[in-house]
């Protein structure tokens, strides 16, 4: 946006001689973007945890929950309740090994279960409690995701805080390595001695990660689930860097949240245009 | 009913020899040049305050200068980004494409539109995610 701001602000005063005697003001505006979601009826939000997975350099679960709550302190007006992190994968790990009640015909019983708890085929069961929860891809992820159709896990959770909007889902926080042409610049000084900058394709090897965060927004007051989404980023960076997952997370995260807060309020975009007289 | 034939007949006139916008102007009477300066005031005092801040009051501005004269492009062009400044994106696009109507070969107005066009498919896309 900013690399074409400047573009745009290049061109109009170039066309300012085309232009002859036409008087024109560029003026700074804000367009504000509407929120996904109306969260009007919620005044308080639970950001409850996440189930995580990729790599264990840093806990995705926990980085998140801080960080969305911070982001949410000072740029919503809803007021962020300060709550432990939920270990969400160890309590559909639990919930899995005690007894499912029968299910009633026709799905809701009471009539406010929206969507039923689905039964996982056999091969996708949790792993048993004897050993660690390793979560590696999304395959892996969804052997848990079973919990986000909990609504009487999630009303209950709504309950002890008196109903707020309830924020949880799952982070996929991967190394990821590739090989490939790359667009690079190169330096050098033709014969006068002027400095001149080639572009050239180069044979890279880059590692990375990519983030995955799907986000799920629960009504605490009934369970269910009012809107969820999926957002994916990546880095990449020339393979003898050595760049600290926890940056890299930081890093993908901030090109991330604008999306986020976007779902729950107004933004700003700031951008400039041409007022003409 | 016979002005208005007559107003047309001299506007022909003018352009079948090649006149310019404002000789075009001179064609359509004193009533339509009147209009013009009219709205070219509110332009400029909505110009004012926008630096100011006050988009409303900019908005109200070029609202009237487009009822005073709705064949000025610049009028239709301020009046889209005050809309779009408010986040009245459906009146703000109609503004735009008006504004680019009247004057297809202003590249301002289009740099605008583009602009605006690049938030809100933006905007749209996220929502639709």
């Amino acid at each position: 946006m900013t690399a074409r701001n400047a573009a745009a602000i290049a061109s109009a005063l170039v066309l300012s001689g085309t232009l002859g005697c036409t008087s024109f003001y560029e003026i700074p505006i804000e367009t504000p973007i509407q929120p996904k979601m109306d969260v009007s009826m919620f005044q308080r939000v639970l950001i409850a945890g996440f189930i995580s997975g990729g790599t264990e350099d840093v806990d995705a679960n926990l980085e998140t929950v801080r960080l969305l709550r911070s982001q949410l302190r000072s740029r919503s007006s809803l007021r962020v309740i300060e709550a432990e992190a939920l270990r969400l994968a160890e309590l559909a790990r639990e919930a899995r090994t005690e007894p499912a009640p029968p299910p009633s015909p026709g799905g809701a019983a009471d009539g406010q279960q929206i969507a039923p708890v689905p039964q996982l085929p056999q091969q996708a069961q949790p792993p048993s409690d004897q050993d660690p929860i390793k979560i590696r891809n999304e395959k892996d992820l969804e052997r848990y995701s079973s919990i986000f159709a909990d609504v009487a896990f999630w009303k209950k959770i709504g309950e002890e805080y008196q109903g707020p909007l309830i924020i949880t889902g799952t982070v996929l926080f991967s190394p990821l390595a590739t090989a490939g042409y790359v667009p690079v610049e190169r330096e050098y000084f033709d014969p006068l001695g002027r400095r001149r900058v080639m572009q050239q394709r180069q044979y890279q090897e880059r590692k990375g990660f990519t983030l995955q965060p799907k986000l799920i927004y629960i009504d605490g007051r009934t369970g269910a689930t009012l809107y969820s989404e999926t957002l994916r980023e990546e880095v990449l960076y020339p393979a003898q860097t050595n760049t600290p997952a926890l940056s890299s997370y930081f890093e993908l995260m901030d090109k991330l949240i604008p999306s986020f807060l976007n779902t729950l309020s107004m933004q700003k975009i700031r951008g400039t245009r041409v007022l003409v007289k | 009913m016979k002005l208005r034939a007559l107003f047309v007949a001299s506007a022909l006139l003018a352009i079948a020899s090649g006149a310019s916008t404002a000789e075009l102007r001179a064609a359509a009477g004193p009533a339509r040049e009147d209009s013009r300066s009219e709205a070219k005031e509110q332009v400029e005092f909505g110009i004012k305050v926008a630096q100011s801040g006050l988009w409303k009051e900019a908005a109200y501005r070029w609202e009237k200068a487009v009822k005073l004269d709705p064949t000025y492009g610049a009028a239709w062009n301020n009046l889209a980004i005050a809309y779009e400044q408010q986040g009245n994106f459906d009146k703000a696009r109609e503004a735009y494409e008006k504004a680019v109507e009247l004057e297809p070969k202003n590249l301002l107005f289009r740099q605008n539109y583009d602009l605006f066009k690049e938030i809100n498919d933006r905007a749209k896309r996220r929502r639709d995610r």
